[in-house]
């Protein structure tokens, strides 16, 4: 738990996180994501509860074990990449081999490059690389991926997904279903400062969703669906059909004389999920 | 822990040598003031003017001689004549006066207050008889210089230090290395260390570069004044880590740190000597790491004071330094409260 005068960010949070899975902690801004994890870092302390490490209470030698990427950070200024990194692998007695984490982050090119000067992808990989020197056996991080161009963030997730397979531990936040969807084994998603659900993606899905989603531009709805017999949601410039018959709801539409030309049909996914457990959009 | 707080101080050092504006300022400032201070304006520029009365009553009578009666100028007791005299040599009196037996007077030939005063004074008593100041006289751009690389020194341990860190903790760049085996101590000894080699370079740099210019007094041995310079940087540093231990707001930090530099630099003789002053505020001053500093640095370039003449100055300032440490460590905080 941990209470601010003014607010409770997070409240009666409970989980494990199995050894060389990835882990999700998903929701909106604000759920109490960030927190969360930063009392599992040992960065925030809590108001109540406790943090056990391999069945023990952290302390100070849990530093060494982990790897750390915050939601956002400052570099110096006037260093460049490499001078960067080699400052954080020598706030270590142990840890990888630096040449192995610039070639793992991608950094080759962009070595003597000062840390002002550093693209939005450039400088995620480069706080990747400062959380990896010390060769972690668990990783956190924090919304990695926030304020990334599409491409930037699919090259990030290949990394992820490296260093998932090197049997390490990767606590992650996020508020991009895909992003969890895709890099973790299991999710908790926030809502509060409490967990609303948990489980793979997968299981979560197939629990709370026997349907699928039949997307219509809104324009191309001009009739009207009123008294259509399936759940219908209004989403942006777009019509949501929600129906475990395609068969039954294509006919309907059919029916009505709906184009069916720009008709998507789509699984459900944890933004659905998240919409059906709260009744409000991920990304608010 | 040794290589963390060089792998800190390095880093530190690169950011603080590649940044050229901040370099440029801390080396060039302090030539420029005592190039400008000492040549342009030759004196420094206060209206009052200090002399000293040799006599024993606390307050000066003013019927004894017209003289007393001019304005504009602060006349005070003097009861120790060589110690008075000394003082003339040094700019820390503008001139000396005795009154009984007989009346003469004492001023520094080099001194542009003293040679205006004389004038003044002349003008009242044309027969006073003129004594010589014993030994040296100093001018006064060999009083200014010391002043002047202290106010350097001050500035830059001050607010180099503690914007650095405050900056720092602003940022998130304090919370990311807490994430690390990082100690606070260990970060602040980095600090420490980090400051006092610019500190140290930059101040040889223009002790030896203004020594180009101005051919200045040094009658000391260099190495005590490095000492002086080296403990002094200390304490500075110390009481600017100490401001920055848990300040998050770079306003707060700035308003506390002009708290602290201001009054060192009206009462710590930068500029001027508090002979004369309200014995308040010289005891005062002796609370300010600057006011020791400065002592230590000009009795060891004008008077050619040993390393054991000052060590309660430079005892005073490292046990200053160990008190501003201790608390700074303790206090310290890694993010925003």
């Amino acid at each position: 738990m941990k209470r601010y005068p003014d607010v409770t960010a997070v409240n009666g949070v409970s989980f494990s996180v199995r050894r060389g899975s990835c882990f999700g902690l998903l929701g909106p801004n604000g759920a109490g994501k960030t927190t969360t994890v930063e009392i599992m870092e040992g960065i925030v302390k809590p108001s109540g509860g406790e943090i056990l490490y391999k069945g023990k209470a952290i302390d100070h030698s849990f530093r060494d074990e982990v790897g750390i990427q915050f939601q956002s950070t400052a570099l110096q200024d006037h260093l460049s990449v490499f001078e960067t990194l080699r400052m954080f692998r020598n706030l270590y007695d142990h840890g990888a081999d630096l040449d192995d984490v610039i070639r793992m982050c991608s950094l080759e090119k962009i070595l003597k490059q000062d840390n002002r000067k550093l693209s939005g992808g450039q400088r995620q990989r480069l706080l990747l690389g400062l959380a990896l020197v010390n060769d972690p056996e668990v990783l956190f991080l924090d919304e990695p991926t926030t304020g990334l161009d599409p491409q930037a963030r699919r090259n990030f997730w290949e990394l992820v997904e490296q260093i998932r397979g090197q049997n390490k531990t990767i606590i992650l936040t996020t508020h991009y279903m895909e992003e969890a969807y895709r890099l973790c084994d299991e999710i908790a998603i926030m809502d509060h400062g409490k967990i609303i659900a948990q489980g793979s993606p997968k299981t979560l899905l197939k629990e709370h969703f026997e349907d699928v989603v039949l997307e219509l531009p809104r324009e191309d709805v001009s009739s009207g669906l009123e008294g259509f017999p399936f759940p219908v949601l209004e989403r942006g410039d777009c019509i949501e059909i929600f129906t475990p018959d395609v068969n039954q709801a294509v006919a309907q539409l059919v029916q009505r004389n709906i184009s069916l030309n720009r008709m998507q049909v789509r699984p459900r996914n944890l933004e659905d999920l998240f919409l059906e457990l709260t009744g409000k959009e991920l990304r608010t | 822990m040794i290589k963390r707080v060089v792998a800190i101080m390095s880093a530190r050092n690169l950011e603080f040598l590649r940044d050229r504006s901040t370099l440029g300022w801390n080396i060039f400032l302090p030539v420029l003031l005592v190039l400008g201070l000492g040549f342009i304006f030759s004196g420094d520029g206060r209206p009052m003017y200090k002399v000293g009365v040799l006599q024993d009553a606390a307050e000066i009578n003013t019927e004894a001689h017209p003289f007393l009666t001019t304005r504009y100028v602060q006349f005070f007791s003097a009861t120790d004549q060589a110690d008075a005299v000394r003082k003339v040599g040094r700019h820390k009196i503008d001139m000396l006066i005795q009154l009984q037996p007989s009346t003469r007077y004492w001023v520094n030939p080099d001194s542009p207050k003293g040679y205006i005063l004389e004038r003044l004074l002349l003008q009242t008593d044309p027969t006073i008889e003129r004594a010589e100041v014993s030994g040296e006289a100093v001018r006064y751009v060999d009083w200014l210089l010391p002043g002047i690389l202290g106010m350097n020194m001050m500035f830059s341990c001050l607010f180099g230090v503690g914007y650095v860190v405050v900056r720092y903790r602003k940022n998130g760049f304090l919370k990311r290395l807490n994430a690390t085996p990082l100690r606070p101590i260990e970060f602040i000894v980095a600090q420490v260390l980090s400051r006092l080699i610019l500190i140290m370079a930059v101040t040889v740099f223009v002790y030896a570069g203004t020594q180009y210019f101005i051919d200045f007094r040094m009658q000391g041995s260099l190495l005590t004044l490095f000492l002086v310079a080296l403990i002094g940087s200390v304490s500075l540093i110390s009481l600017g880590l100490l401001v920055a231990a848990r300040v998050s707001s770079e306003e707060l930090a700035g308003g506390i740190l002009n708290m602290l530099t201001w009054p060192m630099m009206l009462v710590s003789g930068v500029w001027f000597s508090l002979e004369g002053t309200h014995p308040i505020i010289q005891q005062l001053a002796k609370i300010f790491p600057l006011t020791l500093i400065l002592e230590s640095a000009r009795a060891v370039m004008l008077d050619g004071a040993t390393l054991a003449q000052i060590m309660p100055q430079l005892g005073t300032l490292l046990l200053m330094s160990g008190i501003f440490l201790l608390i700074g460590a303790t206090a310290f905080s890694w993010q925003n409260d």
